[in-house]
């Protein structure tokens, strides 16, 4: 039963994917479905996690043999680490699911199984334990969102789908040749399998998929636009959940099949988080609108994450992790948030904005209390991420771990201008008078991100302490 | 004189696609009008049916390889599989074709030569024989050509069959004249007994094999649509009827791509680090021009004719790895690549029948929502092409790849990844414009409405989704099947 409980966290939402496409449904019962679907995930996560034990070795694992001639199987199975993943995918793409079929989005029965197809890809992505396995989630994850924001994105939509996959394809095509490379000389494509390699060029391959997924700086090119032209929900799964599949591949391949290159390269992709750290931070306090806020805080955050993780030590990677699940409630909650924002004044640019706290205390508490979580207040479970990364940083050069707290008070600012900046002073021109508080059903969906959030703030080490490292 | 022993079920793929040409014809001229239509397709299929299965039987029975009638086709897995492929890609013409709208005039013979090109292909890949390799060279080519010209009401149509066979002829010429130069200097014709002459009598590095050996390759990249051979495709493909192209684009190059592996595998082990060089060189030329030729195209069916060409790069690749995994790749690859492309071509030929003009990105815009069955299909497809998993596409690459990078070919894997990043962006195109633009945006369909959509076309573009994406999933039966044909090529 427990080896199926993987399998069942990936293929249960693409059969309700298919489900949902296939028999002809009215909107209303599709969307219902959909959200159906999504909490029965979440449950069968929570499943999981009571079953799981935290001891360090591959849990909920199956292996079957897909082509053995090359040694590809499918291996999928759950470490700590990136069952707490899993479950902020799972939680994420709930709360998207639930936001979309609040809103209304035109042609719902392909949209939601789209959004489901997306959700078993990404777990897929979390629970691979072999490399082909692992691109075949990481391609997967792209086909439903080039439609999602081709279809229902914003006005410069196509624009931006086209930068977005051919940036992302070219980065896991170098990934497939790396894999390709890596395995045939292995003999075996099994994470566990396969061994070590000392190979510079086949870790740069993977660095490079994963550098443009995070995105990381100078990669990033494609990230404005994404996320500006996207629904809000999908920006929300982007920035919250698909970002962090660089991550897992960081941190499940790169670094732990190739130590000694990650060794060599440290100071380079060290430098190169560190930047865009420091850019991105930039960038995001001179963005005029809320949502490249939102979004270069994203290159920003996933550089400082990339930086724990090349700590190359247990501290820095436990607050990878942790900051990786903190970021994807976070930036999800965010983006709903400007999602709201912009239904109910048409816009995003701080210019037009301002006031809105006047007579909407709940829109005025949930985004505050998200903002100062996103800026790593102390006693947050942001800050404790952001804590344990500069402390496994420092063991590395002190520099690293300056410039990354020089960051965290740009992150500060940042977050504080896009609250005032939405929030406070003079009600800007595009607010109108009757425009509501956040109703009882947007609520719903972004009061249990920023509940799960708090209870994390409360007791991290639910997250530290249970990573199997 | 001794008349040589013939194996007839060796030559029973062949045969059961003759009887069908026959019967059809027959029945063109003897039935009434009206039953001509029916009664051709019928047969046809029936035809690619049963050679589909003579085929699966003569792969169950052939663990051995043998020579069949005086040396002159050898019956074999290898040749079996491609048998069965183009089989099933007749199999599925035929169903593309049904509803052609152009169907008054010649239906019979259309159907007669569908069948018999699938015969004069089922015989080329049993090929084992310089003389054997042109006659059925010569016998589906020509079929062909009077195939892309069958609507003779339509200039492109003509033009299409006038220029492939101008072009093909040349190609065919060129073919001949090196297996001349090859009889010349070896004093052979069967490609086992040239791969001997050759070591034998110390002609590794002689002038008229060379010079054999080139024309040769010529000749078939020629057939296969590989660059710089390829310039007759974009323009064929884009006057024949689709059904016609769609049957060309799987068939042909699977009978092409076959066979120059048998042949350089075969007949000349002696001069591989000449040939797998040249393929490797033509494979790069085939990437690089048919995906750059195809980001500016608007014309769906020149786009997919380049992204042919493109593909039949990725295959030579295959061929130039020189082993067996190259061997298994190629027949794997053959798989969703013909599927994909013969449903490819079937939706465009929906889209055809419905607006009554040629298909362009413009016009295809939109069609994602009005037929979500087609639309999807087409999905999978440009999915399929562009290599993404959960289609077979992409376990055919990985396999090229994975031949490639084994045979120490690293930097053939790094082009095929950069023409498959390339064609994305031609591939995606598709896809946006079907999804992304709206229907408003299309012009009105001719007065007197649509005609009305078809069962046969749909079912087939279908069976054409359901391999593509099976292929992924079966991935272990599939290669099971190409290892033990490709096991009997001697490696």
């Amino acid at each position: 039963m427990n080896e199926w409980l993987t399998t069942a966290m990936i293929a249960f939402p693409v059969a309700a994917a298919l489900l949902v496409w296939l028999v002809p449904w009215s909107n209303q019962v599709a969307g219902s479905l959909a959200l159906l679907a999504a909490l029965v995930e979440v449950g069968i996560w929570i499943n999981a996690l009571t079953r799981f034990d935290f001891d360090g070795a591959i849990e909920l694992e199956q292996r079957h043999e897909w082509f053995g001639d090359l040694g590809v199987s499918y291996h999928v199975g759950l470490l700590g680490w990136s069952l707490w993943l899993v479950g902020m995918t799972v939680v994420v793409m709930a709360a998207a699911i639930a936001y979309a079929y609040w809103t209304g989005r035109e042609s719902p029965r392909a949209y939601f199984g789209l959004m489901l197809f997306l959700t078993g890809a990404i777990v897929g992505v979390f629970s691979s334990q072999d490399l082909l396995v692992f691109y075949v989630f990481f391609e997967a994850m792209l086909i439903p969102l080039y439609v999602l924001v081709g279809v229902w994105g914003g006005p410069g939509r196509l624009g931006a789908t086209i930068k977005f996959v051919i940036y992302t394809m070219a980065g896991s095509l170098l990934m497939l040749a790396a894999i390709v490379a890596y395995g045939i000389e292995r003999g075996s494509f099994d994470l566990a399998e396969g061994g070590l390699s000392d190979n510079h060029w086949i870790f740069l391959g993977f660095v490079i998929a994963f550098a443009v997924k995070a995105p990381l700086f100078p990669l990033h090119g494609w990230l404005p636009d994404a996320y500006r032209e996207s629904p809000a929900e999908v920006s929300a799964v982007l920035s919250g959940v698909v970002s962090k599949a660089a991550g897992f591949g960081f941190l499940a391949i790169a670094v732990p099949l190739f130590p000694e290159p990650a060794d060599d390269l440290q100071p380079l992709v060290l430098g190169l988080a560190t930047a865009g750290l420091i850019y991105g931070s930039y960038l995001a306090f001179r963005a005029p609108d809320v949502r490249g806020v939102i979004a270069y805080s994203s290159l920003a955050q996933m550089s400082l994450i990339t930086i724990g993780i090349f700590s190359l030590d247990d501290l820095g990677s436990s607050g990878a992790v942790l900051h990786m699940v903190n970021h994807g409630l976070v930036s999800a909650a965010l983006f709903l948030l400007a999602g709201a924002v912009e239904r109910r004044t048409s816009t995003g640019e701080f210019a037009r904005l301002g006031g809105m706290a006047r007579g909407r205390p709940a829109l005025a508490t949930v985004l505050m209390a998200t903002g100062i979580i996103a800026l790593a207040v102390p006693g947050s479970s942001a800050f404790a991420g952001e804590f344990l990364i500069l402390a496994g940083i420092f063991d590395d050069g002190w520099g690293w771990a300056v410039a990354g707290a020089f960051a965290i008070v740009l992150a500060a600012m940042y977050m504080l201008r896009l609250i005032s900046g939405v929030l406070h002073q003079d009600v800007g021109p595009a607010v109108p008078e009757e425009a509501l508080d956040l109703r009882p059903a947007e609520l719903a969906v972004i009061v249990p991100l920023v509940a799960c959030l708090l209870a994390l703030s409360a007791w991290p080490a639910a997250i530290t302490e249970r990573l199997s490292f | 004189m001794d008349t040589p022993v013939v194996d007839w079920f060796a030559l029973a793929p062949a045969l059961a696609l003759l009887a069908a040409a026959g019967v059809a014809l027959l029945g063109a001229v003897l039935l009434p009008r009206r039953a001509v239509h029916a009664f051709g397709a019928i047969v046809a299929a029936l035809g690619f049916a049963g050679a589909g299965v003579a085929a699966a039987l003569l792969y169950w029975k052939s663990p051995e390889a043998t020579y069949e009638v005086a040396e002159a086709i050898r019956r074999d897995r290898f040749g079996a599989l491609a048998q069965m492929i183009v089989a099933g890609a007749g199999l599925l013409a035929v169903g593309i074709s049904y509803g052609h709208r152009t169907r008054r005039e010649h239906v019979g013979e259309y159907f007669a030569l569908l069948a018999a090109t699938g015969a004069g292909m089922a015989f080329f890949v049993q090929a084992t024989n310089l003389m054997t390799l042109f006659l059925g060279l010569e016998w589906f080519s020509i079929c062909l050509y009077i195939l892309c010209a069958i609507e003779i009401d339509r200039v492109s149509s003509l033009e299409a069959g006038l220029k492939y066979l101008i072009v093909g002829s040349f190609g065919s010429a060129v073919l001949l004249f090196g297996s001349a130069l090859v009889y010349g200097a070896t004093g052979e014709l069967e490609f086992g007994a040239i791969a001997a002459a050759i070591s034998d009598q110390g002609l590794v590095n002689d002038g008229l094999v060379l010079a054999g050996l080139a024309m040769l390759l010529a000749g078939l990249g020629f057939k296969a649509s590989a660059a710089p051979f390829h310039m007759w495709t974009p323009d064929v493909y884009e006057g024949a009827p689709t059904p016609v192209t769609a049957f060309m684009s799987a068939a042909t190059k699977a009978a092409a791509l076959v066979l120059t592996m048998r042949i350089l595998v075969t007949a000349f082990p002696a001069e591989e680090e000449l040939w797998t060089v040249a393929v490797a060189v033509i494979a790069c030329v085939s990437l690089a021009w048919g995906n750059v030729a195809a980001l500016v195209q608007r014309n769906l069916k020149r786009m997919l004719a380049y992204s042919s060409v493109s593909h039949a790069g990725f295959m030579l690749i295959a061929v130039a790895a020189n082993n067996e995994l190259g061997a298994k790749a190629l027949l794997y690859y053959l798989i969703p690549y013909s599927a994909a492309s013969l449903g490819a071509f079937g939706v465009i030929a929906a889209r055809e029948r419905e607006l009554g003009e040629r298909v362009t990105l413009d016009n295809i815009g939109g069609m994602g929502w009005e037929r979500p069955v087609l639309g999807a299909s087409m999905w999978i497809f440009m999915l399929a092409f562009a290599g993404l998993p959960l289609t077979g596409g992409f376990v055919g690459k990985f396999y090229v790849f994975a031949a490639a990078y084994e045979a120490g070919w690293w930097w053939l894997v790094v082009a095929g990844v950069i023409a498959t990043a390339i064609s994305l962006y031609y591939y995606l195109a598709v896809i946006r414009s079907m999804y992304m633009r709206m229907p408003a945006e299309l012009r009105l369909v001719p007065a007197g409405g649509s005609p009305p959509r078809e069962a046969l076309l749909s079912t087939s573009v279908v069976a054409c989704t359901a391999v593509t994406v099976g292929s992924f999933f079966a991935v272990e039966p599939l290669i099971d099947l190409a290892e033990k044909a490709a096991a009997q090529l001697p490696f």
